[in-house]
């Protein structure tokens, strides 16, 4: 029951993870799929500074009289990882765009059916 | 609207959790550039959507048993916010006890990001470059599309022109600041990147593509993405030549903590100078595609 | 400035990227990527032959010593596969010019260039890496350029084949960063040599093993091993033919040297090898990747598509090694990347050849190509004769290892297996060749052979085919040596 208290942050993190992922899978709208993708990729930033985080730290900018930081390691790594989500984000919308260009839908399923047809 | 507010929300999180630089950084993403990106692809491929079921089972049962397994994950982690976790003691406090005489400026993250682990910033960079060269190659116009004046609406609201004039220096203005105020406070090059294409983005808006592009022509874009690269890398090759490892700034001075100081104001400058290009440039590829389209219904 | 050979691997293509980007575009471009790569892999084959014969190599970045910052650690190992991935970058761009000229716009040339040596240059970042998370960002930097390089092909399939690979690679690649979360979380550290040593005190704990099986599938994801399989025949029968060319030599083989770097290196061997039946599930999913993807790939009509299919089966036969395990097993493994991505790289050269030449690569359009196009059809048929692994050529090597590593461990119905692979194989080349020279052209104009810098590339795969089939010293002693240092644990 301990384990309620204590680690209920990163169980925050698998539910919200979770859902991006359901919605990366069972979405057949293409937009739809890049948000949850998004969702799946924001949780795992959350459970990276989640690890860094130290009761009774602050944040990581060294000043006098502080003596507990948290650690800087994770959130140097999330940086990284929030640019690129973005650039990947990017990529995936602008693909889109060319799929609704040459399909004239963005539906997983009918975009399926037009290359079986032809 | 939605993935607005979450960004916002997990911005917020980021705060409490310590990582005031990450939150900054998602503000600008999460809330800023990615919400717009995707307003405009759905403003061009437009909202309606069918209905379908019939995957959702299957996904169900992935999805559970990866959740499952995340939870078999965290049983044995440590207890969270926990100061004797191995995450905290040990390559973590190296940083926090060091960066102050190794490198000099008191925002460890910043240390840690251009000068402890400079490379893999580098290697964001080019991610960053890597995204913009495959948005310009998918959504480049045919271009030779006429320099028209597009009588966009905010030429007939003189509130907005005049609006867009009061904020734009200001928010350009904070962009250098970020910029350069990065080594003391939460802040850096892509902080300060994105915000200094939001002030450019504003003006798109406001004013059209055709004469933003006037101002900060496609080509010059392409020229700044690379050249903000290359400066990154060049600041690596240079203190190799000084007899250091590759992206060793301390070769850079006669003094370590002078060398660092150089070396992080450039690289720092380089990021900020690809980010705002590329942030632009695919900027200007989904706004290109929005007036094509409606060129062409009309 | 020898010793920074390492980073200068890496780096080269990195800078050349953007400095291609402000060259222009068309041929300079090409001469300029071309110049780029052929250094590259210069500085690899450098690379292998010291490492050959002083060991291994360690480079600080930054001038911070690992695990503070990040380490570049060249072993055996990734010289080895450093040296595969940039050579057979170099072959494709030597015919790239003429192949792209046919399928990409003039004015997406030079983009088409920067891409490929971003992806060149994530590829090799990933390979020489010795930082867990740094192998994450030159994964996304190859990843991203590889979706680029694939949308620009000819049709619109290509965009949707892009946009799916985009969406695996991406569950994939943060699979991975949730595995090295998890490792960073019970560790506290993120550098390779590290963790090996921080791991084991921390093997008992379920966080260890989710962080190895969320690292496992989310490689398994970037390898298209069976089932995750499902992207890689779109992507690369839909890629423009040379992306494809070099894609099928060096991609699959990059995720396959994570997975070896992160069961054998990084994660404690005991712990891989008992508590789950790790070696059993590597050979039941190769397999069934053998002979599901053989029998598909028999059934295609479009052959660009059935030498992909023949791609996830030949990654089939890399795992099967791997689950045999032992230096022998491992040895077949490596023997067996160097061969398939010659093997690979020939294939689909031939089919770029012809695809310039007139257009598509389905079964009824080359018939009777045999006599319009000798020099080019030979090509499929010596690279053809090597994914057999008929005797003198190169596939023969690899099936030899294999077999004689299967037969040594004692497992003969496993042998038997892999035979009956070899025979599928022979089944779906056979068509292509009946094709080529026993049917005869719809249609009788002639058709020229294909462009001359193609066909150099292409023969010189030819010999290398031939070469490695029958000077077996050079892949033999160097894949033994990285093997042994694998399987032993030596630094």
């Amino acid at each position: 029951m301990t384990q309620l208290f204590t680690h209920y942050n990163y169980w925050i993190v698998v539910v919200l993870m979770m859902a991006g992922f359901f919605i990366v899978i069972a979405q057949g709208n293409l937009v739809k799929k890049l948000i949850g993708l998004n969702i799946f990729q924001t949780s795992v930033f959350i459970l990276y500074i989640s690890s860094g985080k130290i009761t009774g730290g602050t944040a990581p900018i060294l000043q006098e009289g502080i003596t507990v930081y948290s650690n800087p390691l994770p959130h140097v790594l999330i940086l990284t990882a929030i640019v690129v989500g973005i650039a990947t984000t990017a990529l995936g919308l602008a693909l889109v765009i060319r799929i609704k260009k040459a399909y004239g839908t963005i539906e997983e399923s009918e975009i399926q059916q037009r290359d079986h047809t032809c | 609207m939605l993935s607005g507010i979450y960004g916002f929300l997990s911005a917020s999180f980021f705060v409490l959790m310590d990582a005031v630089d990450v939150a900054f950084t998602e503000a600008a993403v999460g809330s800023g550039i990615s919400p717009l990106l995707m307003l405009l692809t759905v403003a061009l491929v437009g909202r309606n959507e069918k209905h379908e079921s019939g995957k959702s089972i299957p996904a169900l049962v992935l999805v559970t048993i990866t959740g499952a397994l995340l939870i078999i994950g965290t049983l044995s982690m440590p207890e969270f916010g926990s100061a004797t976790a191995p995450a905290q003691t040990h390559v973590g406090p190296h940083y926090i006890e060091k960066s102050g005489s190794e490198i000099g400026i008191p925002n460890i993250v910043t240390s840690v990001l251009a000068s402890y682990r400079g490379f893999d910033t580098f290697g964001e960079v080019a991610v960053v470059f890597t995204a913009g060269i495959g948005v310009l190659s998918l959504l480049m116009l045919k271009s030779s599309t006429v320099q028209k004046p597009v009588v966009t609406s905010a030429h007939k609201h003189k509130v907005l022109r005049i609006v867009s004039k009061i904020l734009i220096p200001p928010i350009l203005l904070f962009a250098l600041y970020v910029q350069f105020h990065g080594d003391y406070g939460p802040g850096g090059g892509f902080q300060a990147g994105v915000i200094f294409a939001a002030a450019i983005i504003l003006y798109t808006m406001f004013f059209g593509v055709d004469i933003a592009q006037q101002v900060v022509s496609f080509a010059v874009l392409r020229v700044l993405a690379a050249f903000g690269v290359l400066l990154y890398g060049s600041v690596g090759l240079v203190s190799m030549l000084n007899g250091g490892d590759f992206l060793d700034y301390s070769a850079l001075a006669e003094n370590p903590i002078t060398g660092q100081h150089i070396g992080i104001i450039v690289i720092e400058l380089g990021v900020g100078i690809t980010v705002a290009a590329i942030m632009v440039m695919i900027f200007y590829c989904f706004a290109g595609q929005v007036n094509d389209t409606g060129e062409a219904g009309q | 400035m020898l010793s920074h050979l390492p980073i200068l691997q890496v780096i080269l293509p990195l800078l050349g990227a953007p400095a291609c980007l402000i060259l222009g575009r068309g041929k300079l471009a090409w001469l300029f990527a071309l110049l780029v790569s052929t250094l590259s892999f210069c500085i690899a084959a450098t690379l292998l032959y010291t490492v050959y014969h002083h060991g291994v190599i360690s480079y600080a970045l930054g001038g911070w010593q690992a695990p503070w910052g990040i380490e570049y650690r060249i072993d055996l190992l990734n010289a080895w596969l450093l040296v595969i991935v940039s050579g057979s970058s170099t072959i494709s761009l030597l015919a790239a010019q003429s192949s792209i000229s046919s399928e990409i716009a003039l004015d997406k040339q030079g983009l088409f260039y920067v891409a490929w040596l971003l992806c060149l240059a994530g590829l090799l970042g990933i390979l020489a890496t010795g930082d867990a998370f740094n192998v994450f960002v030159f994964l996304e930097i190859s990843s991203l350029s590889t979706y680029t390089l694939i949308s620009l092909g000819p049709n619109r399939q290509s965009l949707w084949a892009a946009f799916r690979y985009l969406i695996m690679g991406t569950i994939g690649a943060t699979f991975i960063l949730i595995g090295i979360g998890f490792m960073y979380i019970m560790t506290g550290t993120l550098n390779m040599a590290d963790l090996a040593e921080r791991l084991p005190s921390a093997s008992e704990s379920p966080t260890v093993f989710a962080a190895y099986a969320f690292i496992l599938v989310g490689i398994s994801l970037k390898l298209a091993l069976f089932p995750l399989h499902l992207w890689l025949p779109n992507a690369y029968s839909q890629a423009p033919s040379i992306v494809t060319t070099f894609l099928a030599a060096s991609a699959t083989k990059v995720a396959l040297y994570l997975l070896i770097r992160f069961t054998y290196t990084i994660f404690p061997s005991e712990f891989s090898q008992f508590i789950i039946p790790l070696a059993d599930i590597f050979v039941a999913l190769g397999i069934v990747a053998v002979f599901s993807a053989s029998i598909a790939a028999i059934y295609q009509e479009e052959i660009k598509r059935a030498i992909a299919y023949s791609s996830i089966a030949q990654i089939g036969y890399m795992v099967i090694g791997l689950g045999i395990g032992g230096v022998l097993g491992l040895q077949a493994t490596l023997i067996h990347v160097f061969n398939h991505a010659l093997m690979k790289a020939t294939l689909f050269m031939a089919l770029a050849g012809i695809a310039v030449r007139i257009g598509a690569t389905t079964l009824t359009s080359m018939q009777g190509l045999g006599r319009k196009m000798p020099w080019t059809s030979f090509g499929f048929v010596a690279g053809g004769l090597s994914l057999i692994g008929v005797p003198l050529t190169a596939g023969f090597i690899s099936k030899w290892y294999l077999v004689s590593a299967a037969a040594l461990a004692g497992r003969w119905p496993l042998v038997f297996l892999i035979l009956l692979g070899s025979l599928l194989a022979i089944i779906y080349i056979w068509r292509v060749v009946e094709a080529l020279y026993f049917k005869s052209a719809a249609d009788n104009s002639p058709v020229k052979e294909a462009p001359l810098t193609m066909l150099i590339a292409l023969w010189l795969l030819i010999l290398g085919n031939v070469y490695f089939g029958i000077d077996t010293r050079l892949p033999v002693s160097i894949s033994y040596e990285a093997a042994a240092a694998l399987v032993e644990g030596r630094p």
